[in-house]
């Protein structure tokens, strides 16, 4: 018996240490509809493999930080990053580009929401009621969730979240912040703009019992972010097919899977507002 | 005994007003309502790759309790010296999460990944207990061996055939607990039922979740039964195809881990180590100290102690269901549903529902850590009650409970109880999600924001915490003299 188990570890390590030769891998942030995420990447890898030439596949994960370390490691070489994940990406990979953003991203917004029993409406300016109440973001390392609205709140309610709310949470998710904040197990909590919108097409938002409370100024967010050294693997010129194919990309069935409208052009440059956010709360060194 | 159990009693009932238990009312009926709707409407269709992930759940466990079996029987051999008692120790003082989340950073999504999160781990928890069970084992064949015979025969015709039943038991719980840590282990990405039941739960698919959870339910409940010896080795080779073939790891990614993510930030940038980078590593580790360090500790142990209790409280109710001594073949059955469904459905999954209901402090992470431990403790308390001889006269009912089956139970009760302490500090780690700032909500905070720095000198304090505790545990079971046998953890 105990030979057998000997067998199959060297095997595991063998197994392990076989690497894909020159595929072109990628990934996306998991983010919003997460169900058959496979299924609907899987014809995105099958419109860039057509597109570009070269053998394309997508692998899932499960966190900001697992897609901005496989993008590290090389395991993919372009991604869907978040604005903050993206700007985390691109610090630790010398030479990776911004290189598409969705029409959306140019203007992206977080919602504050409110339960109904706080009494708080929608109001133009910083929502100032939501002191001392409870609070949830989303996922620690979101842009929508965690980024800009704790900016906005160290901005104007002067601390640290966890000094100024009763409770600070973080839900893990968007579409879970509004389930929270919709029960009233959490009093307060932010997310992204896109997530809530679709709930409320889908019906999962009862408008008597959680709303929008105030609407953050605009930022950029979603973009898709390529490694410097692909075109040593992959040909010259190869980053510039790879932005064609994504721009070029206007299938409906296609665009649905992130869910943008369109891409459009982007750059590094286009997020040094989320890389100075970044520093002035202290979540980029 | 009394005396030891009334004074955790009482230090948890003191911490109780320390502790942040507020209930926040709320209405998590709509909720509840979709919660309970999906669980009466199981939907098995929803999952992709559904059949994989149950393989690859079985795949991981298999392997790495395989591996842990031959590694933690090795260093049970050479569990005297020290320095292996201590190293054994330490590894299994992290979480199977945190190694998980340490490999991702080297090894990335690749099987190795996965496997080596279950075997290292349980390779310490597996030494421990052989040691003990060939302290414990029967010493008569070895009185019996002629003068003169070699040390190796006298180890394998004398004291590894008295033992080796016993490892087959607990290599046996091993597996289930190792079904459940590989199945938690797809909440970081690894591809087992945990991922997808993990993205179902947090998108509110509930009919998924319910479907997940019953298929994971009927994995565990029939271990027994597709569990042969005979049958291991092909599962194993099984299990190796199984694995996907990796993404593939690079030497440079394990260098850079070794040699400069894990290196203090301001170390790391300094130009040279003067005494101004001195002076920043100085502020940065008090820093860590104060802000997340202390408080997280104060946090762990304060969860950590109610929840003992707890979960001590809950076994006392939950072993009769599954005791013959109180329930007839029915009743049992029930009873064995009803634990194998508390013990399998994570933690992090019960937390959530109380959370839905009281709000978030730390009273649904008490709950749902004092549920799931007396769930296990409960069956293993119950099992044990199947031996204890009985009287044809002996009382029945609450009388039988009170008067006989209780103070014959309750020092093997008092055993498992802290054993698991230290189980109870590690599951701490999970439950970010309620807002409890423990030391794993900041490890987590510290993975998310990519600082390796700080999330390795956070498990290190971790799992000298956890050192702590264990050895605090073995001191008092020792002054009380509580056996400590076969079948725990």
């Amino acid at each position: 018996m105990f030979r057998n188990i000997f067998m199959t570890a060297a095997m595991l390590l063998g197994l392990s240490a076989a690497a894909h030769a020159d595929t072109f891998v990628f990934t996306a942030i998991p983010d919003e509809d997460e169900s058959r995420l496979q299924t609907r990447f899987q014809k995105v890898a099958t419109y860039l493999t057509k597109t570009l030439g070269v053998d394309v596949k997508f692998i899932p994960v499960k966190s900001y930080d697992a897609a901005v370390t496989a993008f590290r490691n090389d395991q993919v070489q372009l991604a869907w990053f978040g604005g903050l994940s993206g700007v985390r990406a691109r610090r630790l990979v010398d030479g990776s580009k911004a290189i598409a953003q969705g029409y959306e991203d140019q203007f992206f917004v977080t919602y504050f929401i409110a339960n109904a029993s706080t009494g708080l409406n929608e109001s133009k300016g910083f929502p100032m009621g939501i002191k001392d109440k409870t609070f949830t973001f989303g996922s620690k390392g979101s842009t929508s969730g965690r980024l800009m609205p704790e900016f906005h709140i160290r901005k104007e309610l002067g601390g640290a979240p966890d000094k100024v709310f009763g409770r600070v949470g973080f839900s893990g998710d968007h579409s879970r912040t509004i389930a929270l904040v919709q029960s009233g197990a959490y009093e307060v909590g932010a997310t992204n703009y896109a997530v809530w919108e679709n709930e409320v097409k889908a019906g999962k938002i009862d408008p008597s019992k959680v709303k929008v409370i105030w609407k953050t100024p605009a930022y950029p967010d979603y973009q898709w972010t390529i490694r410097g050294d692909v075109e040593k693997k992959f040909g010259a010129g190869f980053t510039e097919k790879v932005t064609q194919a994504l721009l070029g990309m206007n299938d409906k069935d296609l665009l649905a899977s992130f869910p943008r409208k369109s891409f459009v052009p982007a750059s590094n440059a286009d997020y040094q507002p989320i890389v100075d956010t970044g520093k002035s709360i202290g979540l980029i060194d | 005994m009394a005396r030891t159990s009334l004074g955790f009693l009482a230090l948890a009932v003191v911490l109780l007003f320390v502790a942040d238990i507020e209930i926040s009312t709320s209405d998590p009926w709509t909720e509840f309502g979709r919660m309970a709707l999906g669980v009466v409407t199981p939907d098995f269709t929803a999952t992709e790759s559904l059949f994989e992930a149950i393989l690859m759940t079985l795949a991981f466990a298999l392997v790495g309790v395989a591996l842990a079996n031959v590694f933690g029987f090795m260093l049970a051999l050479a569990f005297h010296y020290r320095v292996v008692r201590v190293g054994c120790a330490f590894i299994r003082a992290i979480h199977e999460l945190f190694w998980a989340l340490i490999f991702l950073q080297i090894f990335g999504l690749s099987p190795l990944t996965g496997v080596l999160a279950i075997a290292i781990p349980y390779s310490g928890i597996i030494a421990k207990v052989y040691s003990e069970i060939m302290e414990e084992a029967d010493q008569s064949p070895l009185r019996v061996i002629p003068a003169g015979t070699g040390n190796i025969s006298t180890f394998l015709f004398a004291r590894l055939p008295e033992a080796f039943a016993h490892f087959k038991n607990y290599s046996l719980y091993r597996l289930e607990c190792g079904l459940r840590s590989s199945a938690v282990l797809g909440f970081v990405g690894l591809p087992t039922l945990g991922y997808h039941l993990e993205s179902a739960f947090r998108q509110g698919h509930y009919s998924e979740v319910s479907a997940l959870l019953i298929l994971f339910y009927i994995i565990i409940a029939t271990l027994r039964r597709w569990m042969h010896r005979k049958l291991l080795p092909l599962y194993l080779i099984g299990a190796l195809f199984a694995l996907p073939s990796s993404a593939g790891f690079s030497l440079d990614n394990i260098i850079r881990f070794l040699t400069s993510d894990i290196v203090p930030h301001p170390l790391r940038t300094a130009e040279t180590i003067d005494t101004a980078a001195l002076t920043a590593f100085w502020h940065w580790l008090t820093e860590l100290f104060t802000t997340q360090a202390l408080p997280g500790i104060a946090n762990t142990l304060v969860l950590t102690m109610i929840a003992l209790v707890g979960a001590g409280i809950g076994t006392l109710i939950f072993f009769p269901l599954i005791s013959p001594k109180f329930f007839g073949p029915k009743g049992r059955t029930a009873g064995h549903v009803f634990l194998v469904v508390l013990r399998s459905t994570p933690e992090y999954i019960l937390a959530y529902v109380f959370l839905q209901l009281w709000g978030p402090s730390m009273a649904p992470a008490i709950v749902a850590l004092s549920l799931h431990n007396a769930a296990i403790i409960g069956h293993l308390i119950g099992r044990h009650t199947e031996t204890l001889p009985l009287r044809a006269d002996s009382a029945k009912g609450l009388n039988l409970y009170f008067w006989e089956a209780l103070p014959r139970v309750y020092p093997q009760f008092l055993a498992f109880l802290f054993y698991r302490w230290e189980v109870i500090l590690r599951e701490t780690a999970i439950l970010g999600i309620l807002g409890i700032p423990t030391l794993g909500f900041f490890v987590d905070s510290a993975f998310a924001d990519i600082r390796y720095d700080r999330a390795l000198l956070l498990i290190l304090i971790t799992a000298l915490l956890n050192i702590a505790v264990d050895t605090l545990s073995r001191m008092i079971r020792a002054r009380l003299r509580l056996k400590t046998t076969l079948d725990h953890e």
